[in-house]
């Protein structure tokens, strides 16, 4: 009881210290802060916050905690509006949010879709922020019991949702997540550091590709080479149904859907070590399981925005327990975050289990600091739905440009090597693949996302569970099947077993036709190779680190079987089997204007020319060629809108600090800036 | 507008400030701090912690910003910085431990050279080892009780700083389960408050900043640090933590652990070369001496302000900071090893965890 003795004083603390107009002020100049850089795909809270560093130091700690936690909290609502306006997941946070959001916007509905959104946004950053105020106190227990059995639990409960978004053929859905798990262990092993499909000579492999990168490559590129294939708006016909007014009634319909999820995303970021990847799918899963009617899901099911979007704000608060009272970050973001509190003031708050005894008045402050820069960032981007969706009606060929200019600078961003925006436009390839022949590009990711959380947390957990056998059988017993294991698992089997009977009905690539055999089969092949390859080249690493060579040996093995049994199903099927599906048979694809090949040709140019020139030279050319050529504008036009863009560069580099990427001239001459 | 705003008032703020006398003048330029590591490290709370305050004394008081360039554990950004030339001082660059060792350890892929960098700056920190409560019980100031037990330990690696503390336990004759992949020592002391692992190790932050609660609720035993280097090269306690023994102590009251010898050699030689100097500050090669000169000044008068102590106590512990020569002479002793101590630590690394580096 003498917790609540100190908690409510500390509460009330907390409010007059916000409630001050200074403060409030600073809180909405981060939020704005927030929202100009959280929009642009890719670029999130490490950007801003990094931005934001160099003015923390000495500054007065509630003026500073409010300006960054304006800033932290409104990126998972503001890059929203790239996954639905685009089909860009804007962040991690968001990627589930593609699936129904993105066809919303085709069906003219996005200010519907966004409005929609931000009203769960809004909603779970609150349900986060009281969760915590009960909850931050003693919470440190319950983090404590999570440890590595658990975590890998709730990852495989993740992995799980694959199930659910596997799509028509299971098999299929199977196999798509085991590559995504494979790319997921390319590069040097975490425990032993062993290459894997990697090699020293070439430097950028080794440290494996970056989660911004894949799911760019993954549902970005390929909508937007597709949708400028069929050179036309986003929304067909050009028009916007339904108002930000339906959103926010939609909210209302689902609104214990959002309190579910809001919760879900509020647990799952107390645990440290998970982050905000599997959040929105767990959410997303959930979305679906819940729902009676479920055949509209992935062609535009409100219910897949609200469910994602309610947990990842949500789970920025829970994120904050690990943050502050074990001064673990939770994410990248959070990192900085910690860093940063310590430059504040005289630097005497420090982050850690001190955090409550000492500072519990600014704990709370920075909770509700955080659900109110949710209200007033929600606000915002509810005021401005409208109009943004208005994007949706431009004509496609004229938005494109400045979509492959914003993936390769935020791609470039991730590493700062050429060799980012190459992978980018590799991945975009294989998602353009997955896309045509009905892989599942989600279960793809998913896999992705969650490989190196899987094999870390079990290769951790097994050589623990070692030691406790070692000791006694039931020592071992008990610290494999706690409780909590034991319960995850059961939820993980459910959802698994619900999940396979529903697949059927979710289709995230919509109803594909199948066609011919041969270009199914091919792409079956080239998978196919590469999971052998993996195997061997994961089967040539020595036996005493068997640690780094288990799980791409074992997942593997679980591909290769489910490539091999589709590959037998193929040869035995008629050419009208679902298992040939087929974008370029049939559909919007196949009636585009213009081939895949000369599109995709137009981005290639791009890198090829950064390559040489440098990216902004490059970029000049691009824009000028792509805008009269492609899009047929007139000179007037074409100047105005390169102009346009290549001043939106510069303004964000400049003001990020960001480098962009030199090619073979910035080596051989010395160019002002941002030529160089 | 508004990022634009706040920079020009800041900006002004710390003009009007500013007593800019000095015959090296960088007003109005824009210096670039890259740091081979993400924004999260340790290392990014160094250089963030020390930018503003290099920029206050720099002559005209340019900005300083840090840049990450993240990539095979700082090893690509160190090959990078070996490629830079002088140009007009706007380019600094910063190591760590993790620098270090593989270029000790001679890794293929270091393609950098120490000696031909121009150290301004560099300090060090501490360590502290610890135990949990129920091992904590048996240590008595000797690790004599604790060499039949099993211990985990959540390890970052063998080839990184954790060669320290691994090497530290094995001479002690203890037997310590690394569980190696994770990412950050916080993770490990997560572990250890979850009690999956039951030893630990921290950096004196970061032992400061948590695991001395740990100890203070009865958690957690405090063993040993590592030490501190007095002038001669000698190790003393470490004044952080003048209540807790060294390692060199803890050794001497152990059997079979011996304070001389080519195991303690090449232990302390990795100590030193991790610890007391740890992070380092560069000028890239060629830069001229004035240049040079005024960074160090700088720094020199980063250290001297009056609430330096306190408030790098926080950030970054309280340790020496050294500049000018004495930065020369510390990266000297932090960047080499006798061949007998290298060629020891990677035999054992060879024998224990089966790391190979050709």
């Amino acid at each position: 009881m003498d917790l609540f003795v100190t908690a409510l004083p500390a509460l009330g603390q907390a409010w007059a210290m916000i409630l001050q107009p200074a403060v409030l002020g600073y809180l909405v100049l981060g939020v704005v802060m927030g929202l100009a850089v959280g929009v642009f795909p890719g670029l999130g809270g490490i950007a801003g916050l990094s931005l934001l560093l160099p003015f923390m130091f000495g500054m007065d700690p509630v003026l500073g905690l409010a300006l960054m936690v304006g800033m932290v909290a409104v990126v998972p609502t503001s890059d929203t509006f790239a996954s639905v306006l685009m089909g860009i997941p804007g962040s991690s946070a968001s990627q589930a949010t593609v699936l129904d959001g993105f066809p919303l916007a085709k069906k003219g509905q996005a200010a519907r879709a966004l409005s929609a959104a931000f009203t769960s946004s809004l909603f779970g950053g609150l349900v986060g922020a009281a969760f915590l105020t009960l909850f931050i106190v003693v919470a440190r227990p319950l983090v404590l019991a999570f440890g590595l059995p658990e975590m890998l639990m709730i990852s495989i409960l993740g992995l799980s949702m694959v199930a659910v978004l596997a799509g028509r053929v299971a098999l299929k859905g199977l196999a798509a997540a085991g590559l995504g798990m494979l790319i997921g262990t390319i590069g040097e092993a975490d425990a032993g550091g062993s290459l894997r499909m990697a090699t020293y000579d070439i430097p950028y492999l080794t440290d494996g590709l970056q989660l911004v990168i894949v799911g760019l490559g993954i549902f970005a590129v390929p909508e937007i080479v597709s949708l400028l294939r069929q050179d036309r708006a986003i929304a067909k016909n050009a028009e916007l149904g339904a108002g930000w007014g339906d959103g926010v009634r939609d909210w209302v319909a689902n609104k214990w859907l959002s309190l579910r999820c809001s919760l879900i995303g509020v647990v799952v970021g107390v645990i440290p070590g998970l982050g905000g990847s599997v959040v929105d799918w767990i959410a997303y899963g959930h979305a679906v399981q819940t729902t009676k009617d479920k055949s509209n899901f992935g062609k535009g099911e409100i219910r897949g925005v609200v469910g994602p979007e309610s947990s990842n704000n949500a789970k920025e608060g829970g994120g904050l327990v690990p943050t502050l009272l074990f001064g673990i970050p939770g994410s990248g973001s959070m990192a900085i975050f910690i860093g940063a509190i310590a430059l504040l003031g005289s630097g005497d708050i420090e982050v850690g289990p001190s955090m409550l005894r000492d500072n519990l008045d600014i704990t709370y402050s920075i909770v509700w600091l955080l659900a109110l820069a949710n209200v007033v960032g929600t606000l915002l981007c509810i005021a401005a739905s409208g109009g943004i969706a208005r994007l949706t009606t431009i004509r496609f060929t004229y938005l494109a440009p400045f979509l492959f200019m914003l993936i390769s600078f935020a791609a470039f961003q991730s590493g700062q090597n050429f060799e980012d925006i190459l992978a980018l436009f590799a991945i975009g390839l294989i998602g353009i693949f997955l896309r045509r022949f009905d892989w599942s590009r989600p279960a793809f990711l998913i896999g992705f996302v969650l490989s190196n959380p899987v094999e870390k947390f079990s290769n951790q957990a097994f050589q623990i569970a070692s030691f406790r056998f070692r000791d006694s059988f039931e020592a071992g017993m008990q610290y494999i099947f706690s409780p909590i294991v034991i319960v995850l698992l059961i939820i993980t089997v459910v959802s698994v077993v619900l999940g396979l009977r529903q697949a059927k009905s979710i289709m995230a690539e919509g109803d594909v036709q199948a066609g011919s055999k041969r270009a199914p089969l091919v792409f079956l092949m080239v998978l196919l190779a590469y999971v052998v390859a993996a195997l061997i080249n994961a089967n040539m690493i020595p036996d005493y680190n068997m640690t780094d060579k288990i799980v791409p040996l074992v997942v593997g093995g679980i591909t290769l079987a489910a490539v091999l049994i589709v590959l037998v199903q193929m040869l035995l099927r008629p050419e009208t089997d679902s298992i040939f599906a087929d974008k370029e048979m049939a559909g919007e694809d196949a009636d585009a204007p213009y081939g895949l090949w000369s599109t995709l040709a137009w981005f290639a140019g791009l890198i090829a020319a950064t390559y040489v020139l440098g990216f902004i030279l490059a970029l000049l050319g691009f824009l000028v060629s792509f805008l009269r050529v492609r899009a047929q504008a007139g000179w007037p036009k074409t100047l105005i809108l390169t102009a346009a863009g290549i001043a939106l560069m510069c303004v964000m580099a400049g003001a990020l600090n960001r480098d962009f990427p030199p090619g073979l001239l910035q080596d051989v001459t010395d160019l002002p800036w941002p030529m160089n | 507008m508004t990022i634009k705003q706040l920079a020009t008032s800041v900006a002004a703020a710390t003009l009007i400030a500013a007593p800019a006398l000095a015959e090296v003048d960088m007003s109005g330029k824009t210096i670039e701090w890259v740091i081979p590591f993400s924004e999260t490290g340790g290392s990014a709370k160094w250089a963030n912690f020390f930018a503003p305050l290099l920029s206050e004394e720099l002559p005209g008081n340019p900005t300083v910003v840090v840049k990450f360039m993240p990539g095979a554990g700082s090893t690509k950004g160190a090959n990078w910085f070996q490629e830079q030339e002088y140009d007009d001082g706007t380019l600094l660059f910063g190591t760590s431990g993790s620098t270090q060792f593989p270029y000790l350890l001679g890794d293929p892929r270091v393609r950098y050279e120490y000696s031909d960098w121009v150290p301004v700056m560099a300090s060090g920190t501490g360590g502290v080892a610890y135990l949990n409560a129920e091992d904590g019980e048996k240590f008595d100031g000797s690790a004599n009780n604790l060499q039949d037990i099993d211990f985990i330990y959540g390890s970052q690696g063998a080839t990184r700083l954790d060669l320290v503390p691994l090497l530290a336990w094995e001479m002690l004759g203890m037997n310590v389960e690394p569980v190696f992949g994770i990412k950050g020592r916080g993770d490990g002391r997560l572990m250890f408050e979850r009690g999956e692992a039951t030893i630990d190790y921290q950096t004196s932050s970061g032992y400061l900043g948590a695991s001395a609660d740990l100890a203070e609720q009865g958690k957690a035993v405090p063993m040993m640090t590592w030490g501190a280097l007095d002038d001669d090269g000698n190790i003393v306690r470490d004044p952080t933590f003048p209540d807790i023994p060294t390692f060199k102590e803890v050794c001497e009251a152990t059997d079979g652990c011996e304070t001389s010898g080519e195991a303690w050699d090449a232990w302390k030689a990795f100590f030193v070369a991790g610890f007391p100097v740890q992070k380092i500050a560069f000028l890239p090669a060629g830069t001229p001496d004035d240049v040079a000169a005024t960074f160090a000044e700088a720094f020199d008068a980063v250290r001297s302000r009056d609430d330096f102590a306190a408030i790098a106590a926080k950030q970054v512990g309280k340790y020496e900071v050294f500049v000018g020569e004495g930065a020369k002479r510390a990266t000297e002793t932090g960047t080499t090893v006798s061949p007998e101590a290298k060629a020891y630590v990677q035999n054992w690394l060879q024998e224990a965890y089966g790391v190979t580096l050709e």
